[in-house]
């Protein structure tokens, strides 16, 4: 427990003091939600709520996959061995999971303002929504620490993240989309709680995964 | 695999191609006469969930207790689930085209088969992309295992709780309510047992092959 709050105010303190990399993320998706503004700017009423869900959670994906993706493949070599002199592999990838959570929601409410500045805001619901976006945000965070620490050990690493993350991530992203008609068109909540519970269950069940596959990696 | 499973294999599929295409069927609105097409389709998929559950084991083992043997035994099974899991992709494909009008409907269940396909597809990108073979073996074992955990809801959940024109799903009624008599179920489980046994005899003899590939390697260091 020490531990991992320990690895966890190291993460934040490096990502305060690096400021470039969260910075350039916040470049990423500004350009991204700029270029989806620019190419729809032609003709605004095009964007009908269905549009501008799918440009949404694709930007997002797109995102959050190269946030991840940094938290295992851009560490050096010897930093990782000290690392696992002196905490458990449990604890570091739990303060890893926290943390990509944290920087995904940023990310991911950043990104949801962005979007209904620059195209239009056609969600409804938005309690609901945010309650989306925070789930999304688990489970994104959760599905692929795992699997960035697989990538890197990995030769093209990058391209490997892309191709290994999408399946996994398909489920997550499914049910996230189907909410977000939900709160789109302003159903009743009553509607997507099903939904949501699925959600939580399909992150909690993909967190207990890595927690227990993770020491069989960081060994390599 | 023990010569009896093999002879029955056999004999159960033969059982089902001949039973299959001769007995009787019930006569349904669109249907018709592809129901014939349960005698073939479900079993495959039952067989790639039985095949790929078989790996996730192997691969389960690999992790606490290594061996090249289980590496082999979870990369194989993988391999002949895939199979079986594109040949059910394909009758289901012929089947909805005459059902459904199309062979691609966007369903959840046909899209979540897809996206199974992918999982295992991208396995096999891992397997190449990673040269030391110990390494390999790991981290592959560590993504099958993550992949079989993540596609149980894709596959097996989802599908249930959106609306589908996939029979057993969306609130439709499975085979159960067409089969009144109980006849096509004469038909059905043998299938099913056989498609399986067809599916691990595949891979039995592919891991012997590799198995003696290795043991050949061995013999050439030594």
């Amino acid at each position: 427990m020490q531990n991992l709050n320990h690895l966890l105010l190291k993460e934040l303190t490096l990502e305060l003091r690096r400021k470039s990399v969260i910075s350039g993320l916040l470049l990423y998706l500004f350009s991204t939600a700029f270029i989806c503004y620019l190419t729809f700017s032609l003709r605004q009423n095009q964007i009908t709520p269905l549009v501008w869900s799918a440009l949404f959670w694709i930007t997002i994906l797109f995102t959050v996959i190269n946030t991840v993706a940094k938290s295992f493949i851009g560490e050096k070599k010897g930093r990782d061995i000290y690392y696992y002199s002196i905490s458990s592999p449990e604890a570091i990838i739990i303060s890893k999971v926290i943390y990509n959570f944290l920087l995904t929601l940023i990310l991911s409410f950043t990104g949801f303002i962005l979007f209904a500045l620059l195209l239009k805001n056609p969600i409804v619901d938005l309690g609901l929504f945010s309650l989306v976006l925070a789930l999304g945000a688990m489970g994104f965070s959760s599905s692929l620490t795992l699997i960035s620490g697989i990538a890197a050990k990995a030769n093209n690493s990058h391209i490997l993240m892309a191709v290994l993350s999408f399946p996994i991530v398909i489920s997550v992203l499914l049910i996230v989309v189907k909410v977000t008609k939900n709160c789109i068109d302003g159903l009743d909540r009553s509607v997507s709680t099903n939904d949501l519970v699925t959600l939580l269950a399909i992150n909690c069940l993909v967190t207990a995964a890595s927690y227990l596959l993770f020491p069989y990696i960081w060994r390599s | 695999m023990k010569t009896w499973l093999k002879v029955l294999a056999t004999l159960l599929l033969l059982y089902t191609i001949v039973a299959g295409f001769l007995f009787d069927v019930p006569r349904l609105n669109i249907v018709n006469e592809t129901i014939r097409a349960l005698y073939f389709h479900v079993p495959m998929w039952f067989g790639m969930v039985v095949l790929f559950l078989v790996s996730t084991v192997y691969s389960i083992q690999y992790l606490r207790n290594p061996s090249i043997e289980k590496d082999i035994y979870a990369v194989e099974f993988a391999n002949t689930g895939l199979l079986l899991g594109l040949l059910g992709i394909v009758t289901g494909m012929i089947w909805a085209n005459y059902t459904w009008g199309s062979p691609w409907h966007g369903d959840p269940k046909q899209n979540g088969a897809a996206i199974s396909l992918l999982v295992y597809l991208a396995y096999f990108v891992l397997r190449g992309s990673v040269e030391n073979e110990d390494q390999r073996a790991r981290l592959s074992a560590v993504y099958n295992i993550f992949a079989f955990s993540a596609m149980i809801p894709l596959i097996f959940v989802i599908p249930r709780m959106t609306s589908s024109m996939h029979p057993g799903s969306g609130g439709n009624p499975g085979f159960n309510m067409y089969d009144l008599d109980s006849k096509m179920r004469m038909v059905f489980y043998p299938a099913v047992a056989g498609w399986i046994l067809l599916g691990v005899w595949i891979a039995s003899l592919r891991i012997r092959v590799r198995l003696i590939d290795e043991k050949i390697q061995n013999l050439e260091n030594e």
